[in-house]
């Protein structure tokens, strides 16, 4: 049962991913996009990351992607004039070193599990928010309190940035 | 029946490699952040897959500071982008190019 | 000594070194009255410490004790173990009360004397730095940090020659001092390596302690002593290095009364001192050192009896009295060298404040040609220099008589010594009382012969205070040595002797109470004798001068040109130095050094001119070779 569900979740955030790069137009991209985060929110329930999963519909397909959506629709640039032609050569180049990349990770990753063991047994409240909530504010305060000045930091940032008179 | 923790490597694998692929092959800046923000993606996936192998729950802990610095780098990067389009009326990569000598 | 009482012997230089500081980082803003406060009040801290240190050190009444105090490990590299620390003992002991006195006195005076300067922080700034370094070198236990002190003082000494450093001259006159030095200096630290490498040690006490298998007459010894004896020679302005110290006396008057005639030229002397125990192992060297030493006092008196510059003259008795110095550090008479160096220090800073109270007086003039009938104008001037003038000329009852005839005693009876060292002692005691008094006579006597608009005007009290002081101790400063032969006890023999090395005596040549008498009154005769000659020849018969010169031309022209030494070395080294330095740059630095420099240029631009077209400035570029860099990092673990 979880085994198929992966599948189906895996399956749809990789052809998502795939339209994410070859939409021409960046709506059809970014709706993409989302699709992609939430099958991977899926698969973070498999793996019991519930908080996260919640989070990550929240705060990746919702609030930054609707910042994408809107910055798009700002500046409406239209369909790219001009994708790469196939016959490229740069096109060769990075599908080379594409398949180079997967298949020299693939074959490091098989047997992952002989190094660090086969997997614990479940205890079912892994990536609770009560347990992600106990050790961010216990072990982890001060990166979380440090976390929240980096948002500060690019909030005020971004402000700035897109100012129009600086001065 | 659990799927073993490599089938989650290879999937985050594939998943970066077109993330990859997508920042060099793509003109359009705003298509670039969206590859970008798959590669992050891609990784949260190894740190959870592992937080889940070794039931602990430090891994899950570093996806959550990743996507504050998502949000950070999104917000930060777009404005980037804003500000640039309104002085070169383009988003495409190649004209950001006044890194060189 | 309680430790308690020794540590405070680090307060001794602290005291100036704040002083310095203070002066010469907030100088401009504290104003002049501050300045000269902290300057001189430094040094009056200094100087009750070390007096204190000294009373404690006598109330011991353990001749011969020696003290040690560590401040901090300086250098700790394989055997070399080398840390900041000081000895006690009574010849450091009478160095650092002598240079912390004198140097309080002048610095009060200084602040008359210094009055509306622009660099009058900069100055007392100066001062303090230089007495810190002095008393670093008189304090340290080991010849590093000596050297350290002694190259400090030199420093001073340049910065303080070029004081007033708008006048080229000036600034020139610094330079000549600190090449000359370095000549020296160069001695001394080779003979310092040498001792290294001989003992595995710089501290004195180390080294004196491993004497006992080196015999008379060492190689090595010998070696040692002479190169350091070249560093004495270039401080402490002997023949052949003495042509910087009359050139000094472009820096003010304090200066040259504080660092060139009383304290920093009789560094030497000190450091010689110091190394006695080496010295007295190398018979060779010590026969080098007496004659240096008698040469230089003959020949520079002789030059000093035609110099026209008040202060000239001044600087060429202090070189005669460094050679007497050395004549007794020669014949092994160390203790009587050293008792001759504090009594100089009074009446040669005296006899320096006291010009510079003249040149104060008539707005600046040196030339004794244009002075005369100061008499009456500057009567405190006036008396102290003649008490100076009594002193260094051996009249008894002053100090100068003391020191001056325990000397010429010991350069004649001293195992080492010999009659004829006594004879040119003696007439250059002879030489010394005249040329003083022929300075007396110009200057205080006969008819005024400076510009009739000028006022001539008494010093204020803040200068002619310490010159009353020193008058003082010019006189009295001798009873802490009268000699056995005239009922005292000679106290500061006692003291010293048991902190220096003595040579062995030879019973047999024991000389009779009745010969030191006769030779004393010999020299006491020849000096008062001299000074009625001067007498003669300035006040009485104005005419004789002219005569004598036209009469003995050639004699009279050599000493006034300084036998045309400066011209020698000008022809000798500085020209020789020109054209070969003028070869060097025309050929091996414009074409070799600068070849060098501009071809590493070159290359660089080149290169850079081909590797920055990687510098595309396209973003999908950099995350290209990103991409290959991770995949290179992958790779090694894959085949790896």
């Amino acid at each position: 049962m979880t085994e198929s569900l992966f599948f189906v979740f895996a399956a749809m955030a990789i052809v998502s991913a795939l339209m994410v790069i070859l939409n021409r137009n960046p709506i059809y991209s970014a709706v993409s996009l989302v699709i992609t985060l939430f099958s991977l929110a899926g698969i973070f329930l498999l793996l019991e990351a519930y908080f996260l999963a919640v989070v990550q519909i929240i705060i990746y397909a919702g609030a930054i992607m609707v910042l994408f959506l809107f910055v798009i629709m700002l500046l409406n640039p239209g369909k790219e004039a001009k994708f790469l032609s196939p016959t490229n050569p740069r096109i060769l180049i990075i599908t080379l070193l594409s398949i180079a990349f997967i298949g020299m990770i693939f074959t490091l990753v098989s047997g992952t599990a002989n190094y660090i063991g086969e997997a614990a047994s479940s205890t079912g409240d892994l990536g609770t928010t009560r347990n992600i909530g106990l050790t961010l504010f216990t072990k982890y305060l001060l990166p979380f309190e440090i976390a929240s000045l980096l948002l500060l930091v690019s909030l005020v940032g971004a402000v700035l940035m897109t100012k129009r008179n600086l001065r | 029946m659990t799927p073993p923790l490599e089938y989650y490597l290879w999937f985050a694998a594939l998943l970066f490699v077109i993330g990859v692929a997508g920042v060099l092959l793509r003109r359009n800046v705003i298509i670039v952040f969206m590859s970008i923000e798959l590669m992050l993606n891609a990784v949260n996936v190894t740190f959870i897959a592992f937080s889940r192998q070794m039931n602990n729950i430090d891994g899950q802990i570093f996806v959550f500071f990743v996507m504050t610095l998502a949000a950070a780098e999104v917000a930060v990067g777009l404005a980037i982008i804003v500000a640039m389009f309104r002085n070169k009326e383009s988003i495409n990569i190649e004209d950001m190019n006044l890194l060189k000598w | 000594m309680v430790n308690s009482t020794l540590i405070l012997v680090w307060l001794i230089p602290l005291f100036p070194l704040i002083g310095f500081l203070l002066n010469g980082i907030f100088g401009k803003r504290l104003g002049d009255k501050a300045v000269g406060i902290i300057g001189s009040g430094a040094m009056l801290f200094s100087f009750v410490v070390s007096g204190y240190l000294l009373l404690n050190y006598l109330a011991l009444n353990q001749v011969g004790a020696e003290f040690h105090s560590t401040l901090f490990s300086w250098i700790s590299v394989a055997d070399l173990q080398l840390s900041v620390s000081f000895q006690v003992d009574s010849l450091s002991l009478m160095m650092a009360v002598m240079v912390t006195g004198v140097a309080f006195l002048i610095h009060v005076y200084s602040i008359g004397y210094m009055h509306g300067d622009g660099g009058f922080a900069r100055f007392f700034s100066y001062m303090n730095l230089f007495s810190f370094m002095m008393l670093v070198l008189v304090l340290s236990d080991n010849y590093i940090l000596m050297f350290l002190g002694w190259e400090g003082v030199g420093l001073c000494s340049y910065l303080l020659i070029g004081f007033w450093y708008e006048d080229d001259k000036n600034a020139s006159a610094g330079n000549k001092a600190f090449i000359v030095n370095r000549i020296g200096d160069f001695g001394f630290l080779l003979g310092a390596l040498l001792l290294f490498v001989t003992f595995g040690s710089f501290q004195y006490s180390e080294i004196f302690s491993q004497l006992d298998r080196f015999s008379v007459g060492d190689g090595t010894i010998t070696a040692i002593t002479l190169l350091l004896f070249v560093g004495a020679m270039g401080k402490s302005a002997q023949l052949p290095l003495y042509v910087w110290l009359p050139d000094a006396m472009a820096g003010p008057t304090p200066v040259s009364a504080l660092i060139h005639a009383a304290t920093m030229v009789t560094a030497g002397v000190y450091m010689v001192a110091r190394s006695s125990f080496l010295y007295v192992l190398a018979p060779t060297s010590m026969t080098v050192i007496a004659v240096v030493g008698v040469a230089t006092a003959l020949f520079a008196a002789l030059i000093a009896l035609t110099q026209n510059d008040i202060k000239k003259v001044l600087a060429y008795s202090t070189i005669s009295q460094l050679g007497y110095m050395f004549l007794a550090l020669g014949v092994g008479a160390f203790s009587a060298g050293m008792f001759h160096l504090l009594t100089h220090a009074f009446f040669k800073g005296l006899m320096f404040l006291a010009a510079g109270s003249v040149m104060h007086a008539l707005a600046n003039e040196q030339d004794m040609r244009f002075m005369g009938g100061l008499r009456k104008k500057i009567p405190k001037t006036f008396i102290t220099f003649l008490i100076g003038a009594l002193a260094i000329s051996g009249i008894p009852g002053l100090s100068g008589f003391f020191s001056k005839d325990e000397l010429l005693w010991q350069a004649y009876s001293s195992p080492a010594g010999g009659f004829w060292f006594w004879l040119v002692g003696a007439v250059t005691a002879g030489l010394t009382a005249f040329y003083i008094f022929r300075l007396i006579f110009l200057t205080f006597y006969g008819e005024a012969r400076w510009k009739p608009e000028t006022h001539a005007h008494e010093s204020p009290n803040k200068m002619t205070l310490p010159l009353i002081i020193l008058a003082f101790l010019s006189v009295v400063g001798g009873y802490i040595g009268v000699p056995a032969l005239l009922g005292g006890d000679n106290r500061i023999h006692y003291y010293l002797e048991a902190n220096l090395a003595k040579l062995p005596v030879d019973a047999a040549a024991h000389q009779s109470h009745s010969l030191e008498f006769i030779l004393m009154g010999i020299s006491v005769l020849i000096a008062i004798a001299a000074i009625y000659l001067a007498y003669v020849f300035y006040v009485k018969r104005r005419e004789l001068p002219e005569l004598a010169a036209a009469k003995f031309k050639r004699a009279y022209n050599l000493s006034f040109n300084k036998f045309y030494v400066d011209e020698l070395y000008d022809y000798l080294f500085v020209k020789r130095l020109i054209t070969i330095s003028k070869w060097l740059w025309n050929k091996f630095d414009v074409r070799v050094l600068d070849g060098m420099a501009n071809g590493a240029g070159k290359l660089i631009t080149v290169t850079g001119w081909y590797v920055r077209t990687v510098q595309s400035g396209l973003v999908s570029g950099y995350a290209l070779s990103l991409f290959i860099g991770s995949l290179l990092m992958i790779g090694y673990y894959f085949f790896r």
